[in-house]
């Protein structure tokens, strides 16, 4: 078993790992780092629950190996709440809209939605239905979960006109 | 009501969008050895001999258990509530690992090691050598003169043949004048796909097994386990964290009683056992395939005077729920258009495929697609409107089911079909989309349903709930049943809240259920618990508040029949002025000098009754003909479930249920290697789950009815919005084409073949 040290920032804290050369990016994130919003449904690139940020890209990181990482920036969804456990505003969306059920596929979901709410093109329904049909929900029908990420894409497009920032 | 019938966030969502919720897999400790289950490569035969050597060599193997290793014991999985009446005991055909094969994947040997790898590797160097039989993939081939026994106990392969008659079908079809309307109708094998594989992790602790897994029945698993291993009740404890989904394949024994012998094997250190999504796939559940033979005869007006139905439901390799789905859909088809003679006859089927089990609305839609397409054709074939056909048919108001004798306590059907026809504008379009001879054709179509709430007459309904007052004036609630995605917790939380005159934020539910101290429920199935565990939460509010009364009544001298809670306020009733607050009085009852008590209260309820929820479903489609495709471009559900607990929640139980609805109308079905007996689509690619891209959007509307038996005019939510879509879609495909397709999936394939022969693909 060859191990190797496998240096990253996970939300926004510089950690170094020493792991197994064969381990995924979940199970190094899940196993060493303890973020257990990483979800397994599949482990081969399929369901989506283990989605996470990759120098902002969504990647299924069940598929994608630890030693990849190397001088990455992380972001999982322990990350979108702050210090004093204050929410963002698609996690709180993904609550008002009754966009959770089980929640197994929540954190995936939610962090396959942050390149679209941060855009600044509008996505319509149809295309955010595009970017997330890599996450699978077997619980809600997906209804709520495009509403929550519509209305939070409507409302950050929104506050960034009222600030004058682009 | 105040609370009742408002839309609230659920009380989980903070936990599951802050990855806070913890489940089965989050709960293992970073110590426990893996266990990896051996599947055999053959769908029927018997294991003569296996070879270890390899397998013992992988580094980190700690023990390796074959089927010639576990005890001799057959036990049933079904996680139905166990009877003390023999003939009504589910049926045991298993053993933890299985020496004579019945499927392909069937459970032969596993491996604990220190480590996945290792395990794995183990499983891979394992060597069996086995006698195999033909594999009997089909009802035709499993029920033939000849065909081998998969079970000895079933010689002929029939696990159950049942049948019914109300009135006389003969007699009855000696009436002069009507048409004779015959159909067949078959639906596929399909699978549950909760995200969350199966799997559970198995130690000892204090002399005790403990189990914690992704279960939707923590108290039958107790029991099953304590069956297979052959030891008590309270030798086991059986935890259940959140889960994620479960849809009926959870009301089953899966990885349980294995995973229970192999921490006993290695000494009580901690197992895991987690399937893979392929594992998940072929060797938990699935849902029941069926096949119809439906004969109508109907009168000039259009009423029914007789008709019959024979069913045949492909079982798989072993019992588990048996024939209770197929009685289910047969009595289904009785309940749904009670009206003159009615003759059934139903057969549950060994094969040598995956074993079939529970799945969300439990036969009904099965029998959902073939009735309701059977309605259309009557139609068709009579020139009668389709709705006016339904409503003089169906089930009305004070309909009692002659052998359950279950009533219609409430109904809110026809309403529901009125507002779904204004929302389609179906009659309308209907008859615009009727004579349409382009490549790309519109249609319409639609499907009602009636559903059973709970168990009862069938089975046992019993359930319990406990509060314990905290000192601030809060409580803890916690039930027997349990939350599986569904919304349980927040509603029996608002139920709490809304008879004990008290704000949610009082009230904490405790998730986890854990038999060592949860109070006693059969669990998640059916759509009974806002029925009848919610009964039990309104009792054990009742006797709580009481208790806070007689309290209250005792600080301020005052009689307690005077005093009422509101806003978490002891107050005069009728007159609302704040007396003193709830938190004082717990203050007080735990801290008096003088008359200290624990302030709690638990009942339970022995639910002996049970109701009909009704709903509908219209859809709009789009075919092209020379793509063979359907596009769904409308679709509404609306439903009669009593009065709702929490709009939020009720809708989100629709919308899942018509997307599952929606797979299994267009895409769902699980295929086998017809020599084999091999699942070919055991994963998410390949097996056609809806993806967002998928789905239309969806429409979910609701006709209110205050039930009287249900504890807040309630009824079932949870499983019937499956129920109508497929049959909906069914029928806007006649509609659009004149095609009658009688099976699913209505995928490309199959409406090639059905377009090839109705001559339209010129
Ligand atoms: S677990 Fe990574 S995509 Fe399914
Ligand atoms: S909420 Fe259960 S899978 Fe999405």
């Amino acid at each position: 078993m060859t191990r190797k040290t496998v240096t990253c920032t996970i939300n926004g804290k510089r950690r170094e790992f020493s792991i197994d050369v064969r381990s995924s990016l979940s199970e190094m994130l899940r196993g060493e780092a303890s973020l257990d919003s990483i979800k397994h449904g599949c482990d081969v690139g399929e369901c989506g629950a283990c989605t996470v940020l990759i120098d902002g890209r969504p990647f299924n990181s069940c598929i994608y190996l630890a030693v990849w990482a190397e001088g990455k920036e992380i972001l999982t969804l322990e990350g979108l709440t702050d210090t004093k456990g204050t929410i963002s505003d698609i996690q709180q969306a993904f609550m008002d809209e009754g966009a959770v059920q089980c929640g197994f596929c929540t954190p995936g979901f939610i962090m396959s939605s942050i390149p679209i709410i941060t855009s600044d093109t509008p996505a319509s329904r149809e295309e955010i239905r595009k970017q997330v049909s890599g996450n699978l929900c077997r619980c809600t029908g997906y209804e709520n979960i495009v509403n929550a990420i519509e209305k939070t894409q409507k409302k950050r497009i929104e506050e960034r006109k009222g600030s004058g920032k682009k | 009501m105040e609370i009742i019938g408002t839309a609230l966030n659920r009380v989980d969502a903070r936990d599951k969008v802050t990855g806070m919720a913890k489940y089965t897999g989050d709960l293992v400790g970073p110590h426990a050895l893996i266990a990896k289950v051996l599947h055999s490569t053959f769908a029927n035969g018997l294991v003569t001999s296996f070879d270890l050597s390899e397998a013992w060599k992988v580094p980190g193997v700690v023990d390796i258990v074959t089927c010639f290793d576990v005890p001799d014991i057959q036990f049933p999985t079904a996680g139905h509530p166990w009877s003390t009446d023999k003939k009504h005991q589910d049926i045991a055909d298993r053993k933890l690992l299985n020496t004579r094969v019945r499927f392909y994947g069937d459970d032969i040997a596993a491996v604990v090691a220190e480590n996945e790898i290792a395990a794995t590797e183990a499983v891979r160097k394992i060597k069996v050598s086995y006698e195999e039989y033909q594999p009997l993939l089909t009802i035709e081939a499993a029920m033939q003169a000849g065909a081998g026994a998969i079970h000895d106990e079933r010689p002929g392969n029939v696990v159950v043949r049942s049948s019914y008659e109300i009135g006389s079908f003969e007699d009855a079809i000696k009436e002069p004048g009507l048409i004779r309307i015959e159909g067949d109708y078959e639906t596929p094998i399909v699978q549950h796909c909760h995200i969350e594989k199966a799997l559970s992790f198995a130690y000892m602790e204090a002399g005790k097994i403990v189990i914690v897994s992704a279960t939707q029945i923590p108290h039958i698993i107790r029991r099953i386990c304590s069956q297979a291993l052959g030891i008590g009740f309270g030798d086991l404890r059986i935890i259940k964290p959140y889960i994620g989904g479960g849809f009926g394949n959870r009301q089953d024994a899966l990885t349980e009683p294995l995973n229970a012998f192999l921490t006993m094997r290695v000494g009580g250190r901690p197992v895991k056992l987690e399937y893979t999504r392929e594992e998940t796939f072929c060797c938990t559940r699935v849902r029941h395939a069926m096949k119809f033979h439906i004969v109508s005869y109907v009168r000039a007006d259009g009423t029914f005077a007789a008709r019959s139905i024979v069913a045949y439901s492909n079982q798989g390799a072993y019992a588990s729920h048996a024939h209770a789905l197929v009685a289910n859909a047969v009595n289904g088809f009785r309940m749904m258009y009670p009206q003159g003679a009615i003759k059934s006859e139903a057969y549950t089927v060994y094969t040598n495929l995956p074993t079939a089990g529970a799945m969300r609305a439990y036969g009904i839609p099965q029998i959902g697609f073939a009735l309701e397409s059977h309605v259309d054709d009557i139609a068709r074939a009579t020139g009668l409107d389709t709705i006016d056909l339904r409503t003089r048919n169906m089930m009305k108001l004070g309909y009692v089911d002659p052998p359950t004798s279950i009533t219609c306590h409430s109904t809110g059907l026809a309403e529901c079909i009125q507002k779904g026809e204004a929302y389609l504008k179906y009659r309308q379009k209907r008859e615009a989309y009727a004579a349409q001879t382009g490549l790309v054709r519109k249609g319409v179509g639609m499907a009602i349903f009636c559903y059973k709430t709970g168990v009862y007459p069938i089975s046992l309904e019993t359930s319990a709930c406990r509060m314990v007052l905290n000192q601030d004036g809060s409580l803890q609630l916690q039930m027997g049943a349990t939350e599986i995605g569904q919304g349980a917790d927040t509603v029996f939380a608002m139920m709490a809240a809304e008879t004990l005159g008290m704000t949610m934020d009082k009230i904490h539910v405790m998730s986890r259920q854990d038999t060592d101290t949860t109070p006693y429920d059969t669990g998640a199935y059916a759509s009974r618990q806002t029925y009848v565990s919610g009964m039990a939460v309104k009792k054990t509010a009742e006797s709580l508040k009481s208790k806070i009364l007689d309290f209250a009544a005792f600080m301020l001298n005052k009689e307690a029949w005077d005093l009422d809670i509101k806003d978490n306020q002891i107050v005069r009733k009728n007159m609302g002025t704040p007396l003193i607050s709830v938190a004082e009085v717990a203050v007080e009852s735990c801290y008096s000098l003088t008359n200290s008590t624990h302030i709690a209260a638990e009942e339970s309820h022995h639910c002996s009754d049970n109701t009909y929820a009704f709903g509908v479903c219209f859809a709009e489609i789009e075919v092209d003909i020379p793509m063979c495709q359907i596009k769904v471009l409308d679709i509404i559900n609306v439903h009669d479930s009593g009065r709702l607990i929490n709009r939020q929640t009720a809708e989100g139980q629709v919308h899942g249920g018509m997307s599952m609805g929606l797979g299994y109308g267009l895409y769902e079905y699980l295929k086998f290697d017809p020599k084999t007996g091999r699942m070919l689509n055991d994963n998410l690619l390949d097996y056609k789950l809806m993806t967002a891209m998928d789905t239309p959007e969806l429409n979910a509307a609701f006709v209110e009815t205050d039930d009287p038996t249900g504890p807040y005019g309630n009824k079932a939510l949870g499983e019937p919005p499956v129920i109508p879509v497929a049959p909906a879609l069914r029928n806007a495909l006649l509609n659009a084409t004149g095609v009658a397709v009688n099976s699913i999936p209505l995928n490309p394939e199959k409406l090639f073949f059905a377009f090839e022969r109705a001559g339209i693909l010129s």
